[in-house]
């Protein structure tokens, strides 16, 4: 027998006698004849555990799979974590356990998740937050049904234009099928333009605006006044902000949010192209019945002990079905602990230190590449944090090429000439300067020739 | 599992000025966050726990203690698949190379994890008998969703509309609320007294709704653990009707080297790699949600996809030059749903259940249906007696019990299945399939060995018995756990949900 299935001749003989049964197709004799499957699966033949090894070392060689050095965002970020992160969430308890249905054998992920909804809260200001989604861009395409549903009158949700673009197809795939329109409110010089959103305002029927901080291009926006005008027209303010920044930046809370969505990747949740991440989601208490995804609250043991539970369920598909506030079921619980102890490590100062090193990169890297004489801002006088925009004068891809060809993620080609680039506490000066100095050093003709 | 409650939040271990991190110090600090306006910064710092390594060592620790996962122990929560992780899946999940990649780095840097993440979606299609596979959704629900916008895709190509999903009363909660996520109106189906789906009342609403039906959502075996034997009827009834079938791949472990659902006439579909691909559930995900679709349907799956390439340079030295390999396309076109997540999936669980497949191979996944039915068979048999059989007959992977047999001293599956936890087991899933009142249900995977299923199985009985002779401890438990049952009504009556609320209540 194979190494996952226990089951001896013996075994087999004494269960299918227990069972009623001669051989185990017995159990399939209710599959119509013409449905069952009677061939082998086309797919390679098992491999040995020290071939499985061999085969993904040799996918993992340099010249198949190659890390570089990253100065990409766009909504992934190369930030750093305590070693002991990885480590504790690999422990099986967590890892092989599943949603905490059973609170009296749960309480460890059930701590965690009071734990993680309440780091949450405490970043984004917010009063409630729910046990984790699936990404960024699903926290805020569920932001967006949340304030269509919120809404009595309304004929759309608004969202800015300077939300990243792979986020507003989300949303707007999402608001597409359970139909509503999404109308975008234009930018003006990288930021969203206030006369549009006035504008927009005023024909009314507003369920509710989404913005991002920073926004996609990097650039910290002033949103004063925004959360006012949004809700005269008794629609939710809905901030996409990255976590990470919100060590300094102004809280959603404090920009007068209803609901705050995010990618909680630059929690220090590696890369691995893409994915898993966590998509958080918090907002006021006043929506809190409508907030999909699990909630943890607190309540008491009928010993008295304070204890952790699965709440306000009354929301959720294995009860309402399809009066559900939404269909998610899994969400990345584990990521959610991944960023729990990440945030319990670095803690207060630990993140404000990120936030300043990754600040304090970017804009050196800015400074440098603008004393290249062969950029400009994209955006001039912009404040921005840890990402930002600049335009190439020459051919940008044989530029970026160059970059990658020395080992190089220099940023994410975000228009014909335009650059974005992002800046993390794990990009020394050394790596700094040694980018700025291919750049530098390249040659357009040379690299034609 | 630690059977004495730990307790602790971290916040309450936090001490100001400890610190659990190191970070480098010689870094430029021309420019600092004070440049930015005052009214772009936070005015206070947030208030996040500050301790020292080993104390958030020792607190995640001792947390873990008061869990219970797989690997502590039979774990038969039915609809979840509760089945091994393999730990080599761990280890080449964290290779360095994969976990340092950037989603939009360019695809010759990374050939290699795209060449796992589209022989995935290859291996995918020819488990399921379907076309094509995409890979970005990232749990369950998530591809439900996903599928569903396929087919909505597909009839507004048609200008056909159809608001309408049939879906039987029998269904995960999630069929019909990604319906209504999806804008689509559900239509529920009868169950007949075997637990299948009722042909007379599907026939009613096909003519009832005809050419309003969308699609519809099915589970095979049902959530009963039943196959459904008059699924090539259904599936005709409903493409008759201009519909189409989607399958909700929660059970798929049952049938794998049985049948495939795409042979039985299914569209759509998706799968759970956390359940039939082993990838662990991780208290709640990260998942994979994949969704295939037969030939035609195509076109319709969201973007991005990775695809198997070939591209023609002609190079001024070598001449014309053939390079095969993959790529992310990121084209947006007309026919695609649209998008449905960040970049493209949960590349971290995509690559334990490649590692998983690649380990089985072909030779061992054909065993894994046979093996997880037997082990349920072996169960409805043996627990028949005192437990109650709603519906005779074979199971597959899971069987549904309505409760003990006796009620006579007011013994619920509650009870029952608190009781379980104090003998070391994690509960079935209960009160689900809702056509039963104590809805039992139990799901014991390929892996468990035949010593495993006896020992619950007399735990079972045990239990059975001990409702007859002392009802009211079995009413009362768990005992031996860390809490006890926990006051579900003050939880969600003066909702606290954060420490700064507990702060306040306390």
């Amino acid at each position: 027998m194979y190494k996952y299935f226990p089951h001896t001749e013996e075994d087999l003989q004494e269960m299918l006698k227990a069972a009623g049964a001669k051989s185990v197709h017995d159990f399939f004799d209710d599959v119509p004849e013409a449905t069952r499957f009677k061939r082998e699966y086309e797919l390679p033949e098992a491999l040995s555990e020290t071939d499985l090894r061999l085969f993904f070392e040799q996918l993992t060689a340099p010249a198949n799979t190659q890390p570089l050095i990253c100065f990409a965002g766009a909504g992934c970020y190369d930030h750093y974590a305590p070693s002991i992160v990885q480590n504790l969430i690999q422990r099986s308890e967590y890892l092989t356990s599943y949603t905490p249905y059973q609170a009296e054998i749960s309480q460890g992920t059930l701590h965690y998740i009071f734990e993680y909804q309440s780091m949450i809260a405490e970043l984004t200001g917010m009063d409630i937050a729910n046990a984790s989604m699936y990404d960024g861009a699903t926290a805020t395409a569920e932001a967006a049904m949340m304030a269509w549903g919120n809404a009595k009158k309304a004929n759309c949700v608004l969202m800015s234009e300077t939300v990243d673009p792979k986020v507003r197809r989300v949303v707007e795939t999402y608001a597409h099928f359970h139909g509503f329109p999404i109308k975008l409110v234009p930018a003006e010089g990288g930021v969203l333009d206030r006369k549009a959103l006035d504008k927009a305002l005023a024909e009314g029927g507003v369920a509710g605006l989404i913005v991002q901080q920073p926004n996609y291009f990097g650039i910290v926006e002033d949103y004063t006044g925004i959360s006012d005008a949004v809700h005269e027209q008794k629609g939710i303010f809905i901030v996409n902000a990255n976590p990470s920044d919100l060590a300094i930046l102004k809280t959603p809370a404090e920009w007068g949010a209803d609901v705050a969505v995010g990618e909680g990747q630059s929690l220090g949740i590696p890369m691995t192209f893409g994915g898993p991440g966590v998509g958080y989601m918090a907002c006021t208490e006043k929506l809190m019945r409508k907030l999909p995804g699990r909630i943890v609250g607190q309540t008491l043991d009928n010993r008295g002990q304070r204890a952790f539970v699965l709440t306000l369920q009354a929301r959720e598909q294995h009860i309402r079905r399809q009066k559900a506030t939404s269909n998610i079921c899994s969400n990345q619980s584990l990521m959610a602990l991944y960023v729990t102890i990440y945030l319990s490590l670095m803690g207060k100062e630990g993140l404000r230190e990120v936030a300043e090193m990754s600040y304090a990169g970017a804009h050196s890297l800015r400074d440098k590449l603008i004393a290249t004489g062969k950029f400009k801002d994209t955006f001039p006088g912009q404040p921005f944090f840890n990402e930002f925009c600049v335009d190439y004068e020459g051919d940008l891809d044989a530029l970026l090429d160059e970059c990658t060809a020395s080992g190089y993620l220099a940023g994410v080609k975000v228009g014909e000439k335009t650059l974005m680039l992002a800046v993390t506490e794990q990009r020394s000066t050394e790596e700094i300067d040694e980018l700025v100095e291919i750049i530098q050093q390249f040659k357009e003709e040379e690299a034609k020739a | 599992m630690n059977r004495t409650l730990y307790g602790n939040l971290i916040f309450e271990l936090s001490k100001k000025g400890r610190k659990g991190y190191s970070l480098p110090q010689d870094y430029d600090r021309t420019h600092t966050t004070a440049e930015l306006p005052a009214t772009l910064r936070r005015k206070e710092a947030a208030r996040l726990p500050e301790c020292d390594e080993l104390t958030v060592v020792r607190h995640y620790t001792n947390l873990s203690h008061n869990n219970f996962g797989v690997n502590d122990g039979f774990y038969p929560l039915g609809s979840c698949t509760m089945k091994y992780n393999p730990v080599i899946n761990e280890e080449i999940a964290g290779l360095k190379a994969f976990a340092g990649l950037h989603p939009l780095q360019p695809a010759v840097t990374c050939q290699g994890a795209l060449e796992v993440y589209y022989n995935l979606q290859v291996s995918l299609a020819e488990l399921a008998g379907l076309s094509e596979f995409t890979l970005n959704p990232c749990a369950g629900a998530h591809g439900e969703l996903t599928g569903l916008m396929v087919i909505r895709a597909y009839h507004e190509s048609r200008n056909d509309v159809r608001t309408k999903v049939l879906i039987p009363d029998s269904a995960h909660g999630t069929n019909p609320a990604s319906a209504a996520v999806c804008g689509l109106e559900v239509v529920e189906v009868k169950s007949n007294a075997n637990g299948t789906v009722d042909l007379e009342d599907l026939k009613r609403l096909i003519e009832l709704e005809g050419p309003n039906i969308a699609a519809m959502m099915m589970t095979n075996p049902n959530t009963l653990g039943i196959f459904e034997p008059r699924v090539l009827e259904i599936t005709e009834m409903v493409h008759k009707a201009g519909g189409l079938m989607y399958y909700d791949g929660a059970n798929l472990n049952a049938l794998l080297g049985e049948c495939r659902p795409g042979d039985m006439g299914f569209d759509v579909m998706h799968i759970n790699l956390h359940k039939t691909f082993s990838t662990p559930h991780g208290g709640g995900g990260p998942g994979s949600g994949p969704v295939g679709v037969r030939k035609g349907l195509e076109k319709f799956l969201p973007t991005p996809r990775v695809k198997k390439v070939v591209v023609n340079y002609d190079l001024p030295e070598d001449g014309p030059t053939e390079w095969e390999g993959f790529i992310v396309d990121w084209g947006q076109s007309e026919s695609s749903l649209g998008s449905v997540g960040n970049f493209f999936g949960n590349f971290g669980v995509m690559l334990k259940a490649y590692a998983y497949i690649l380990s089985l191979g072909s030779e061992n996944i054909k065993h894994v249906g046979q093996l997880a039915t037997l082990n349920a068979n072996y169960i409805k048999e043996r627990l028949k007696g005192d437990y109650l059989l709603p519906i005779k007959g074979l199971c597959k992977h899971e069987v549904v019990f309505d409760g003990l047999a006796d009620k006579s001293t007011g013994v619920t599956t509650m009870d029952v299945a608190k009781r379980l936890l104090d003998y070391g087991y994690h509960a079935p899933t209960i009160y689900f399939p809702l056509l039963f009142h104590e809805s039992l249900m139990i799901e014991p995977t390929e892996n468990e060995s035949k010593e495993t299923i006896d020992a619950f199985i007399d735990v079972m009985h045990k239990i059975a018995e001990e409702a007859k002779t002392d009802p009211e401890m079995v009413k009362t438990a768990p005992h031996n756990t860390p809490i006890g049952r926990v006051d579900d009504v003050l939880a969600a009556k003066q909702p606290v949900t954060t420490y700064w609320k507990s702060k306040q209540s306390s």
